[in-house]
C-alpha cells in the first residue's frame, strides 16, 4: 500500500507543489481587456454566455495590465500601436502569457505593408498562435486550452 | 444647378480667371497656390462658404508634372451647396500657405496632409505628424514611397526568414 492510498483514505490528497501551482494558474487565468480590431468581436463573443469562457476560469477581463495574466492580442498591430502594446506587456506581473489571436497578429495576415507589424511576435514572446480571419470563438477557446496544457507542463523554476 | 453656386462661380471666374470643371453636378475650381488664402477668405466672407469639410491631397506622380493637387472641400451652410477648390503644387519642396487662420477646422487636416504627403503649410502653428509615429521617415501616401513588403514564409524559405525576424524576450 502506497502513501497515496493510505492518506487518500484519511481524506488527504498528495501532489507535487508544481502541479498544484500550475493547476491554480490555469484555473484563474485572467485575460487583459483590450482588443485592436475585428478579432476583438470574436473575443467578446467567446466571453459571452453562448461560448462562455468562464467555464475555464476566465470570466474576468481585467482592465488593468497589473491584474492580468494573459494578453490576447486580438487584431492587427500597427507600427504606431506597437510600443503601446509592448508597454502593456511590460506592465503585467510575472507569470504572463500571450496569445496571438488571428492571422494579423500571428503573421501580418492580409496587411503585408509598411504600416502593420508582420506578426506580434516581433515585439512579444508569443505562446500560442490562433489561426483564422477572424478565428471563431471555439478556435480561441481551443487556443486557450492549448495554452493551459502548456502551462501545466511548466516548472516553477521557469518563472523564478 | 443652384442659383447661389452659379452666382459664386461666375463672380470668381470674372475676378480670378479660374479654371472651373464640372463632374456630375459637382464643381471644382482650380486656383494658383499663391492665391489660396485670399481666395478662401473671399469665399468664406462674401459667398458664405462657412465650413471647410476636408483638406486632402492627391499625388499624380508619373502622369502629371505639378504632381500634387491639394483639395479643399467647402460647404455653405445657409445655401446648402458644396464647392471643391483645387491647387496644383510642384513636387520640389511643396509649399502652401496655411488656411487654418480662415477655417479653424483645417488645422488637423493640414497636419494630416503634411504627414502623409510632405506638403509644408507655412504659417501653421503646430505642423507635426498626426497619423504616423513621430520618428517616421518619409511620407507614405506619395506614389514613390515603397509599399513595404515582407517575404511570405513557406517551407523552402522558412529558416532564412526566421534568421532575420526579431525574437523578443521578456
Amino acid at each position: 500500500m502506497g502513501l497515496e492510498q493510505k492518506t487518500g483514505n484519511m481524506g488527504i490528497v498528495t501532489t507535487s507543489l508544481e502541479k498544484a501551482v500550475n493547476w491554480s494558474r490555469t484555473g484563474s487565468m485572467w485575460p487583459m481587456l483590450f482588443g485592436l480590431a475585428c478579432c476583438a468581436i470574436e473575443m467578446m463573443s467567446a466571453q459571452a454566455p453562448d461560448y462562455d469562457m468562464s467555464r475555464f476560469g476566465m470570466e474576468l477581463m481585467r482592465a488593468s495590465p497589473r491584474q492580468s495574466d494573459l494578453m490576447i492580442v486580438a487584431g492587427r498591430v500597427s507600427r504606431k500601436m506597437a510600443p503601446v502594446v509592448r508597454k502593456l506587456y511590460d506592465q503585467m506581473p510575472a507569470p504572463k502569457w500571450v496569445i496571438a489571436m488571428g492571422d494579423c497578429a500571428s503573421c501580418g495576415g492580409i496587411f503585408n505593408n509598411y504600416a502593420i507589424l508582420q506578426g506580434v511576435d516581433e515585439i512579444l514572446p508569443v505562446d500560442v498562435y490562433v489561426s483564422g480571419c477572424p478565428p471563431r470563438p471555439e478556435a480561441l477557446i481551443h487556443g486557450v486550452l492549448t495554452l493551459h496544457e502548456k502551462v501545466k507542463k511548466e516548472g516553477i523554476k521557469d518563472w523564478a | 444647378m443652384n442659383e447661389h453656386l452659379q452666382n459664386t462661380i461666375t463672380k470668381i471666374q470674372a475676378r480670378h480667371q479660374a479654371e472651373v470643371q464640372e463632374f456630375r453636378g459637382e464643381f471644382t475650381v482650380f486656383i494658383e497656390p499663391a492665391d489660396i488664402q485670399c481666395f478662401l477668405l473671399e469665399l468664406r466672407d462674401q459667398h458664405m462658404f462657412n465650413i471647410c469639410i476636408d483638406v486632402t491631397a492627391v499625388d499624380y506622380f508619373p502622369q502629371e508634372t505639378p504632381r500634387f493637387h491639394v483639395i479643399y472641400q467647402l460647404y455653405s451652410m445657409p445655401y446648402n451647396v458644396r464647392l471643391q477648390v483645387r491647387t496644383r503644387l510642384d513636387g520640389n519642396k511643396p509649399h502652401l500657405d496655411s488656411v487654418q487662420g480662415i477655417y479653424k477646422s483645417a488645422n488637423w487636416k493640414e497636419r494630416e496632409v503634411h504627414d502623409l504627403f510632405g506638403i509644408i503649410f507655412t504659417g501653421h502653428p503646430d505642423l507635426r505628424r498626426i497619423m504616423m509615429p513621430e520618428d517616421w521617415v518619409g511620407h507614405p501616401l506619395r506614389k514613390d514611397y515603397p509599399l513595404g513588403y515582407e517575404e511570405v514564409q513557406f517551407t523552402f524559405n522558412f529558416d532564412e526568414i526566421m534568421i532575420n525576424k526579431p525574437h523578443p524576450k521578456d
